[in-house]
């Protein structure tokens, strides 16, 4: 199992050709209190940085990005009833949805934890 | 950080104390600390919050050359100058009473809205809000065409201390403060030296809102938030608690193309007022009045969790444009999205269903009643 990150603040977990994802704990640091979230459809096919989901904190609504690119094949659909819990735990319960890869070399162009943080510390 | 921003007298106050620090009307404000908006809201509701409106535009208005007259003919002789352009009942205001009014256009299109009340010695003690404050300060001089002079007090420190719990914690500043009845305000001496406190404020509960002297007006907050049950607030939270109470916010649900009847504000122009229609753009408001007029401001019912943002086009169920939302967000105290905003009037009773149309898609909901939750403003036992 791996774990990667977005410059626009996504950490994207992956197992076998299957990829969870949602935004870092400094993203939803930075959004507050999360009160709604918009989640793709399961089957819809995306593209590297189309606007997948939406998550709106009391103070705004903002565009979460697909990290990588293929098919969705799952949504976290608790994020529906309890939103808060991408507040509580971004990189956890807070994931947003899988997405079955068509392309795992996208991989490689993204971040390891150690590259994240110091992307955050450059900020 | 902003460039060129103003800072309150309480500024560095908040930054050292972890607020999120952002330019607001020009000033350098606390949007939230630590805990957050959801938390400073709730907080607020239950025990007492301590927001900064040091920003905003108190002031005197007094007349420039009182010659003999006394306190009383010196308030009816400003009052009467200020009527034109201010739609609610100056003369008959009692010492020490306040009212919320708006600065009208000739159109009668809301310049901002405000609060004016009757000082003892005969002058106004008025205060407007941050964005329009040069300009609102110029007109009252201008009517006065050299008769009123403006004295203005925003140097000083501005809070507001508003919850169940302020009544309590009022009483270690001025014990006699909770003496005062909503919507009245009254000059004390504390160890905080003078200060102005009224029984008012934004957020639909009982509080206060203290004027304090720039010198003192650190020493007063930290003071209040050495109490258990105070906690500072920012400007996120006060903008839920205010939308949850139904206020508008000048800029987003008040601007001037709207009139206060439009804006659901008829109960701010007194009988003696309309019957008078003497005012800046009473035509179109009198007009309003008998007539009804072609949109009106409104709540939403929302059916779902999605909230609906400022801009947000209202549609009716045959997918016409039929009005906008002005301000929306999340309501803390009722846990579902709240919003307010402009329908044709048509669609304005409450329960008419309409949709909103959230990043394109249509969803369901009513209009609704306002405010979302009850006043809990202080009244006589």
């Amino acid at each position: 199992m791996t774990v990667k990150f977005t410059q626009e603040h996504e950490w994207i977990k992956i197992e076998g050709d299957v990829a969870s994802f949602g935004i870092t704990a400094y993203a939803a640091e930075q959004l507050g209190d999360v009160v709604y979230v918009e989640l793709p459809e399961v089957g819809k096919t995306i593209k590297t940085g189309d606007a997948v989901a939406v998550v709106e904190s009391v103070k705004a609504a903002s565009d979460v990005y697909a990290p990588v690119s293929g098919e969705v094949v799952e949504a976290n659909e608790e994020l529906s009833a309890s939103p808060e819990k991408v507040s509580e735990d971004a990189e956890g319960e807070g994931w947003f949805a899988k997405i079955k890869l068509s392309d795992a070399s996208e991989l490689d162009g993204l971040m390891d934890v150690d590259a994240y943080k110091a992307f955050l510390e450059s900020l | 950080m902003t460039e060129n921003l103003k800072a309150t007298i309480l500024s560095n106050l908040w930054a050292e104390m972890g607020g999120k620090m952002v330019g607001f009307a020009g000033y350098n404000m606390p949007v939230q600390f630590k805990e957050g908006v959801v938390k400073e809201h709730l907080w607020t509701r239950e025990n007492a919050g301590l927001f900064d409106v040091s920003h905003m535009g108190p002031c005197y208005i007094h007349l420039k050359d009182k010659g003999d007259l006394n306190p009383e003919e010196s308030h009816i002789k400003i009052a009467k100058i200020l009527e034109q352009v201010l739609p609610c009942d100056i003369q008959g205001l009692k010492i020490g009473q306040i009212r919320y009014t708006t600065l009208l256009n000739d159109d009668g299109g809301v310049i901002d809205d405000l609060m004016v009340a009757r000082d003892a010695r005969g002058s106004l003690y008025v205060v407007v809000n941050a964005g329009g404050k040069e300009e609102d300060f110029a007109i009252f001089e201008k009517v006065g065409a050299g008769e009123l002079v403006v004295e203005r007090l925003d140097m000083n420190g501005l809070i507001a201390l508003q919850g169940p719990k302020a009544k309590e914690v009022i009483k270690s500043v001025a014990v006699e403060a909770t003496n005062l009845n909503f919507m009245n305000f009254a000059h004390f001496k504390s160890e905080f030296g003078a200060l102005i406190i009224a029984r008012s404020g934004y957020t639909g509960e009982d509080g206060f809102e203290i004027l304090v002297l720039a010198d003192n007006g650190v020493k007063l907050c930290e003071f209040l938030l050495a109490n258990d049950d105070v906690k500072p607030i920012g400007l996120g939270a006060r903008d839920s608690l205010r939308l949850e109470a139904g206020l508008c916010l000048y800029g987003h649900d008040l601007d001037q193309t709207i009139s206060p009847i439009e804006a659901d504000l008829k109960w701010t122009i007194q009988k003696c007022r309309r019957e008078r229609g003497d005012f800046n753009g009473s035509a179109r408001i009198l007009d309003e009045l008998a007539n009804k007029p072609k949109r009106l401001r409104v709540g939403i019912e929302f059916l779902d969790k999605a909230p609906a943002r400022e801009g947000v086009e209202i549609h009716s169920k045959d997918g016409r444009k039929i009005g906008v939302i002005t301000s929306g967000g999340f309501g803390p105290s009722v846990g579902t999205p709240i919003a307010m905003g402009y329908v044709e009037t048509e669609f304005a009773a409450i329960g008419t269903e309409i949709d909103l149309i959230v990043r394109g898609t249509p969803r369901p909901a009513k209009i609704g009643a306002l405010p979302y939750v009850p006043h809990n403003y202080y009244k006589p036992a």
